[in-house]
């Protein structure tokens, strides 16, 4: 199926398909509710007033946006310092490419201690596993210049600045998106190992006030929840690059 | 045409230039000169140091020694304003419209907008594009890539424009109607224009004159004026005194 209307169509099916063998599955097999609740029960979850929903997604929202708009910003802004000094980044890279390999959910205990509970500390938590790919594509993408461009800015006498807002840049957008996509799944990630570390809100906070009572239903919920979370940012950097990328230029 | 004419100063003027890499010699004893309005054509094997004379030319490497003079009191020259370059890839910006692509140096430059889209639609008439203003790069042919950056070269009015193999990547058809194209551009632009290539024939056929180079050691073997008469069409190529330039430069290349 070739046409765009059959793409999404099958789409769709699937997860129709999905939601439905969960549904038989069950129904069919008796399963109790506080092992595996229904899609039925999982939406009545909603309906308990004192989960608070609205404020929990606001909560793990921020978190994770901000986390990941902080390391958009610092990613491509460390990548763009590193292609003006390269004494820079002989210095900084080997260090960053040591430093990505800590398990940053091993740092979430210590940045508690500094930043105590609340949405900075998670926040900071998918900042800081976000960071890495959208650092590590930006630089490459804003390396791949061909030598012969910059001769011929050079030769115009062009700025560093007009080398990079007309040919480093929208050049290195290909790299940056696809460095987004990863960061916007692990910042989602971050931002709930975060808050399962030590954390007084969020979804993932939730999840573990409910665990304790077996309510299932509002375990499949939150993570229904988060799960909608990260395809709305991942959904974001997919337009974003529509927009931006011309589709010759994109990066599979 | 331009005349070669001893009362008219030179455009560019060459005298002993060398350049050292390390250890490694690229150029001695460059000299020459190069008329207002002329198109010469350096020609050489690789390695024989005509990319980087290109390139001292375009005032993006310093010369090591010898005199380089660009510009004479006729013909002022603003090294930042009055070069235009093609390489051997289009390099063309895949994000931006051909348009675009041609006015790039006038962004970078800071020319007026208006002005200067003006005269990118019409260098994109004089190099055979008008109707692909609003194409990508990707929907035109290798050989019409090219001749949008001819165009970009020329869009913000140089003095000077340096080709360094601009038609090598072509296939040989499009190479022989690309010569004759850059023939009648060079023509109506009225630029000087300094060619490089590994092409001998190619050489003798456009240049009103050809600078040999050649490699190992990297040195000026011959400057010679080429005397076929202008407009020049393929029917030059089977002129005697075609071969015998041609001759001229194998020889001295050590391929005869």
């Amino acid at each position: 199926m070739d046409s765009k209307l059959g793409r999404w169509t099958l789409a769709v099916l699937a997860h129709a398909a999905l939601i439905l063998a969960w549904y038989l599955f069950v129904e069919l097999g008796k399963v109790p509710k506080f092992v595996m609740p229904g899609p039925g029960e999982t939406l009545d979850a909603l309906l308990q007033p004192n989960y608070n929903w609205w404020f929990n997604i606001a909560v793990t929202g921020t978190e994770i946006f901000g986390g990941y708009l902080l390391a958009l910003a610092v990613g491509v802004a460390l990548a763009l310092a590193f292609t003006w000094s390269k004494t820079l980044e002989a210095f900084f890279m080997p260090l960053l490419v040591s430093l990505n390999m800590i398990p940053k959910v091993a740092l979430g205990p210590l940045i508690i201690v500094w930043f105590k509970y609340g949405i900075l500390p998670n926040a900071m938590m998918a900042f800081s596993i976000a960071v890495f790919p959208i650092l590590l594509t930006t630089a490459r993408g804003l390396r791949e210049i061909e030598p012969e461009l910059l001769d011929l800015v050079r030769s115009l006498r062009g700025s560093r600045w007009q080398l990079f807002t007309k040919i480093q840049l929208p050049g290195a957008l290909p790299y940056i998106f696809s460095g987004m996509k990863v960061g916007a799944i692990l910042a989602v990630a971050g931002a709930i190992v975060g808050e399962f570390l030590g954390s007084d809100k969020g979804l993932g906070y939730l999840m573990l006030q409910v665990q304790v009572t077996l309510d299932t239903p509002a375990m499949f919920m939150a993570v229904l929840l988060i799960t909608l979370l990260g395809m709305a940012l991942y959904g974001l950097v997919l337009l974003l690059e529509l927009w931006l990328v011309p589709k010759d230029a994109r990066v599979a | 045409m331009p005349e070669r004419n001893a009362s008219v100063e030179a455009f560019i003027h060459l005298s002993g230039v060398r350049k050292v890499y390390g250890e490694h010699l690229a150029i001695s004893d460059a000299s020459f000169d190069v008329m207002p309005g002329e198109l010469v054509s350096l020609v050489g094997p690789s390695g024989c140091g005509k990319s980087t004379l290109l390139k001292i030319l375009a005032g993006l490497l310093p010369h090591d020694g010898g005199e380089v003079r660009i510009g004479s009191a006729a013909h002022a020259f603003d090294p930042a304003r009055d070069v235009g370059m093609v390489f051997q890839a289009p390099l063309l910006l895949k994000w931006r419209r051909i348009v675009e692509n041609v006015l790039l140096p006038a962004e970078i430059l800071g020319l007026p907008r208006r002005e200067s889209r003006e005269r990118a639609r019409h260098l994109l008439q004089l190099v055979g594009l008008s109707g692909y203003e609003e194409k990508y790069p990707y929907e035109l042919s290798g050989g019409m890539q090219q001749r949008a950056a001819i165009a970009r070269a020329l869009v913000h009015d140089p003095k000077l424009v340096l080709m360094d193999e601009p038609f090598g990547a072509l296939d040989a058809l499009t190479r022989e109607k690309m010569n004759l194209e850059l023939l009648r551009i060079w023509k109506e632009a009225g630029k000087t224009i300094v060619f490089v290539t590994h092409g001998i024939s190619e050489a003798v056929f456009l240049g009103m004159r050809v600078v040999v180079l050649t490699a190992g050691p990297a040195r000026m073997a011959d400057n010679f004026s080429v005397d076929l008469p202008y407009p020049r069409t393929l029917d030059v190529k089977t002129h005697q005194r075609f071969g015998e330039y041609s001759r001229r430069i194998y020889r001295l290349l050590g391929m005869e």
